[in-house]
Order: C-alpha cells, then sequence, then structure tokens
C-alpha cells in the first residue's frame, strides 16, 4: 500500500449561518486505504463529505475556510467542480433509485460526462453493476424503473451508480442504515475488493463496521477530530484518548 | 372482555359517525349548486341548442343564430395568451425553483407573482389598455387581448408549475448532482420529466380562466359583433378585434333588445361545455401521467 496522501485537509471549518459545525479541522487521507469515519450523529460527518465533492455548494448560506486538496489541486479554487464530483463517488445513506430505468441509472453519469456510444455504456453498465453485486439479480430486467428495486438493491445501484463515472475516491455515508444485515456484508465485501483501485472513505454509525474494514479510523465529535489512527489503535482497549475508548465500547456520555 | 363497548367507546364511535357524516354532506352540497346551475342553464338553453348553433353566425341584429365568430374569437385568444404565458411561465417556475438562491432580488420576485396573482382581472385589464393598445400601439386588436389575458394567467402558470417541480423529491436531485451532473442534465433528466404532469395540468386549468374572463378583452380586443363567414376557420387576422363568448353573452344578456330568450343560455351553455371539455382533458391527461408515476 502506497502511503501518498491523495487528500490532504487544512484548517477546514465549515459555518451553516452563524452555527459553525466543523471547528478547523486537518487530516489526510491516503492512496487506496479504507479511511473510516466515526462519531455520533450531527458531529459533521455528512458534512465533511460535502466538502469534499462540493455538493455543500447546493446548502444556502454556508460558508467554508481552510483547504481540501485532493491529488494536490485545491477543490474549493476549481472551476470543474463536475470533473471534481466525478472523481469522487459518493453513496448516501438513503438509498436512491432515480425514476429511470436501472440501465439508465448507471448510464446517467457516463452520459451527462459526454459519452454516448451504446458498446461503451453497455461495459459500463455491466462492471458497475457487477462491482456493486446486483448484476446477477437484474441482468434480465435492466429496463424495469430503479425505483421499483427494494431497499437493498436500491443501494447497490446507488453504489454502481457512484462507480459508474470511474471515481478514483469513493465516499459511503452510513451506507448500511437502510439495508439488512446480509446485504450489508455483500457489500462490505465488494469494499474490499473496490480497495484495490480505489481510495474509500467510509462514514459510519456502526463501529464494528470501521473495525472491520478501515485501515484507520478518525473519530469526530461535534464538529473537532479527537483522534486519528490505525484501527487497531482505535479500537484497541488503549487509544490515545479516553473518549475513544468510551465511544467505541458505548459508554460514552 | 376485552373488546366490549364501554360508554366512553361508544360516544367516540358515535362521534367518529358524526364527524364522517359532516365531512361527506360538505362535500356533497358542493355538487348542488354545480348541478342546479348546468340543469337550469341547459333547460332554458334547450330551444337553441343544436350542432347549427355553434357554427351559425348571428342573425337578425344578433337577436337568432349561433356563436360561431365568437367560438372562434375564444380560442383564438386562449391560444394565443397560452402560447405566451406558458413558456415564459414554466421557464420563469424552473429558474426560480431549481437555480434561484434565497436573495433580496428573488425574494421580490417571489413576493410579485404571488401578489400578481391576486390583482383582480379589471386592473388587468386596464393596464393592458394602457400597455398594449396605447404604448405598444398593438390597438384594439387580437395581440393586445391576448397578451392581457397572458399578463393575466402567468403567476398563476408559475405557482402551478413551481409545485409541480417541487413534488420532485430533493433526494433525487442529489443523486444527481453527486455522480457531476450539472443543474440543467439533473433538470432534463429527472425534474422535467416527473413533474410534467403537474405542470401540463396548472397550465390546462388555465385555459378555461382565460376563455371565460370578460373584462381583459372588453378593454383590449373584444368587439360586439363582427362580420364572419359560417364555419370560417381563420376570420381573424392578429392585428383586428374579435369576438369572444364571454363577452358575447355580456353583449346578449344586457346590451341587444328583443333577443330570442335561449340564446343567452345557449351561449353560456357554450361556453361551460368547451371549458368543462378542455377541464376533463387535464384530468385524463393527469390521470394517464400519474399512472407512469415512477416512483
Amino acid at each position: 500500500m502506497s502511503t501518498a496522501a491523495q487528500i490532504v485537509v487544512q484548517d477546514l471549518r465549515l459555518a451553516y449561518g452563524h452555527k459553525e459545525v466543523l471547528h478547523g479541522i486537518s487530516f489526510d487521507i491516503r492512496r487506496n486505504e479504507i479511511f473510516g469515519v466515526i462519531g455520533p450523529a450531527q458531529s459533521g460527518k455528512t458534512s465533511l463529505l460535502r466538502c469534499l465533492n462540493r455538493t455543500i455548494d447546493f446548502t444556502p448560506d454556508t460558508r467554508v475556510t481552510g483547504s481540501v486538496l485532493v491529488d494536490g489541486e485545491d477543490v474549493r479554487q476549481t472551476r470543474n467542480v463536475f470533473a471534481l464530483r466525478r472523481k469522487i463517488g459518493m453513496v448516501a445513506p438513503l438509498p436512491v433509485g432515480l425514476p429511470m430505468s436501472i440501465y439508465d441509472n448507471v448510464a446517467f453519469a457516463p452520459r451527462c460526462a459526454g459519452m454516448s456510444r451504446k458498446s461503451e455504456l453497455d461495459g459500463i453498465v455491466e462492471q458497475c453493476l457487477r462491482q456493486g453485486a446486483l448484476w446477477d439479480e437484474v441482468k434480465d430486467r435492466l429496463d424495469s424503473l430503479g425505483t421499483k428495486l427494494s431497499g437493498g438493491q436500491q443501494q447497490r445501484l446507488t453504489i454502481a451508480r457512484a462507480l459508474s463515472h470511474q471515481p478514483e475516491i469513493l465516499c459511503l455515508d452510513e451506507f448500511s442504515i437502510a439495508i439488512d444485515p446480509v446485504t450489508t456484508m455483500r457489500i462490505e465485501d465488494v469494499l474490499k475488493e473496490l480497495r484495490r483501485n480505489m481510495t474509500i472513505i467510509l462514514v459510519t454509525n456502526l463501529t464494528q463496521q470501521a473495525r472491520r474494514l478501515a485501515d484507520r479510523t478518525l473519530f469526530l465529535w461535534k464538529g473537532a477530530i479527537v483522534e486519528l489512527d490505525r484501527s487497531e489503535v482505535i479500537f484497541s482497549d488503549h487509544p490515545g484518548n479516553r473518549q475513544t475508548y468510551e465511544y467505541v465500547n458505548g459508554i460514552f456520555g | 372482555m376485552m373488546f366490549t363497548e364501554t360508554p366512553l367507546v361508544r360516544r367516540k364511535l358515535r362521534q367518529e359517525r358524526l364527524a364522517k357524516w359532516i365531512f361527506f354532506g360538505m362535500t356533497a352540497s358542493m355538487i348542488i349548486p354545480l348541478v342546479l346551475i348546468v340543469g337550469y342553464l341547459v333547460e332554458r338553453a334547450w330551444p337553441s341548442l343544436s350542432l347549427s348553433f355553434l357554427v351559425d353566425v348571428p342573425a337578425r341584429g344578433m337577436k337568432e343564430g349561433g356563436v360561431w365568430p365568437a367560438l372562434v374569437g375564444t380560442i383564438y385568444l386562449v391560444v394565443l395568451s397560452l402560447a405566451v404565458s406558458a413558456p415564459v411561465g414554466v421557464l420563469a417556475a424552473v429558474y426560480l425553483n431549481e437555480y434561484a438562491r434565497d436573495n433580496w432580488f428573488n425574494r421580490i420576485i417571489n413576493l410579485a407573482v404571488i401578489n400578481l396573482a391576486g390583482v383582480p382581472s379589471i386592473v388587468h385589464a386596464l393596464f393592458g389598455l394602457g400597455a398594449f393598445v396605447y404604448a405598444a400601439r398593438f390597438g384594439y386588436s387580437i395581440i393586445s387581448a391576448s397578451l392581457t389575458l397572458a399578463i393575466m394567467t402567468l403567476p398563476v402558470i408559475i405557482a402551478s408549475t413551481r409545485e409541480a417541480l417541487a413534488s420532485v423529491p430533493r433526494s433525487f436531485r442529489e443523486a444527481c448532482w453527486n455522480v457531476g451532473a450539472t443543474r440543467w442534465q439533473t433538470i432534463k433528466a429527472v425534474v422535467l420529466p416527473n413533474s410534467i404532469s403537474g405542470i401540463l395540468t396548472g397550465i390546462i386549468l388555465q385555459v378555461s380562466r382565460a376563455a371565460g374572463e370578460t373584462a381583459p378583452i372588453m378593454f383590449t380586443g373584444a368587439v360586439f359583433f363582427k362580420a364572419v363567414d359560417k364555419g370560417d376557420l381563420f376570420p381573424y387576422g392578429l392585428r383586428e378585434q374579435c369576438m369572444a363568448l364571454s363577452m358575447h353573452l355580456y353583449t346578449l344578456s344586457t346590451q341587444v333588445p328583443g333577443v330570442k330568450e335561449s340564446v343567452p343560455f345557449a351561449t353560456a351553455v357554450v361556453l361551460l361545455g368547451s371549458v368543462l371539455v378542455v377541464n376533463a382533458t387535464a384530468i385524463i391527461l393527469r390521470g394517464y401521467l400519474r399512472s407512469r408515476k415512477k416512483w
């Protein structure tokens, strides 16, 4: 595993109106690692992801300072946010099948990027649905609506869509809260495959999930970093910070 | 026993039944005036009602004959006014709902749209007279009258379109943005296809409003009488004045002495009938598009 930093976050502050939710956090994420982010609700995990791919722009009245470098380029200065968002795949907590066919769900992003050759699109759709562990279930009905799939299938469709624009970084925001444990385990297996050629940021409420998957884990609490270390340390009996131990073991109070 | 009706439960059940009947009664009472209006109109209009009443021109100083020039005039006015207000209204609504940030400029626009929808039609009429007939020098003409109707229907079309757009969940938009789609790509692929039924319904409902208004066209381009050939589909030039059903009804009822009694009622039936046909189209269209709803 290379240890070069792919994402460098420096003194990132984010405020919604007058309410600051990220209080100047700095860390880096290495290429091809699974980077876990844990922390209770309202600690700023989702806001952090939205700063990475600049979808924070869609929320009115936000103020962002500090810098986020992706491959050395400051995302806050970049003019082509669409290319940035294609570089970063994003999976939201609740599955979203777009109201179009399964095929179109996956082909949507490549088409937006200007791809129109049927053969190329076919290849991407099949590859991404396979990577999302959904291909076998839907290969005979690619024309049916993505919104009619079950919740777990829709979440895998969401993952396939996030992979369809060939991202180098994949962010998963509590991807398992709306799906059953079996599907969750299947997706976790998928992630272990994917890490070979991409960096994965795994935001999760399930500390055990971070323990199973993440190389390093960041504990975020109320918009500040409590601790960032290798997962063996974070989830050991003696992490660097007492709070981390209490949160991971469910005696946080 | 667990399921015995105690006095308290019985009282609750009684209240429940009572509430249901009151709500049902109010709903049912709405039907009564509708049935009475339609029944009364048709009954009084009966001697004149026939297919030839539609395509005949008024005869003997409008005392007899049909409504063809007025019917065609109304169609002209409605089609032209919606040809202006529908695209402008829909595009404006897309901007307001999909692009506009919450700043003072857009807040003023929002306020203006809401208030414009509440302006009485007679005020629109005066505005149309000043703006289109005189200032823009269109004169008393179909253009002036249509534009006045367009201004009148525009705010309502904007409001109904915005409502239709807002009914598409935000999560769909976010999913599109997340994969690098621009706002316009998102609108094209997800927002418009899934709000089109609401948008069309809102527009079609404005047809009946534009067809029914008298004041705005009376001031700007509708005339008492115009000589038109029976069944002529294109009797008017755009710079000419035209007859219209609502205006015709007003004229027959108040300005022409000695009209055969059933003629104004038959005119009202034609006006009401065309409005009902258009509204029924809207309902059928909405039903069809809803049956293809995708989530």
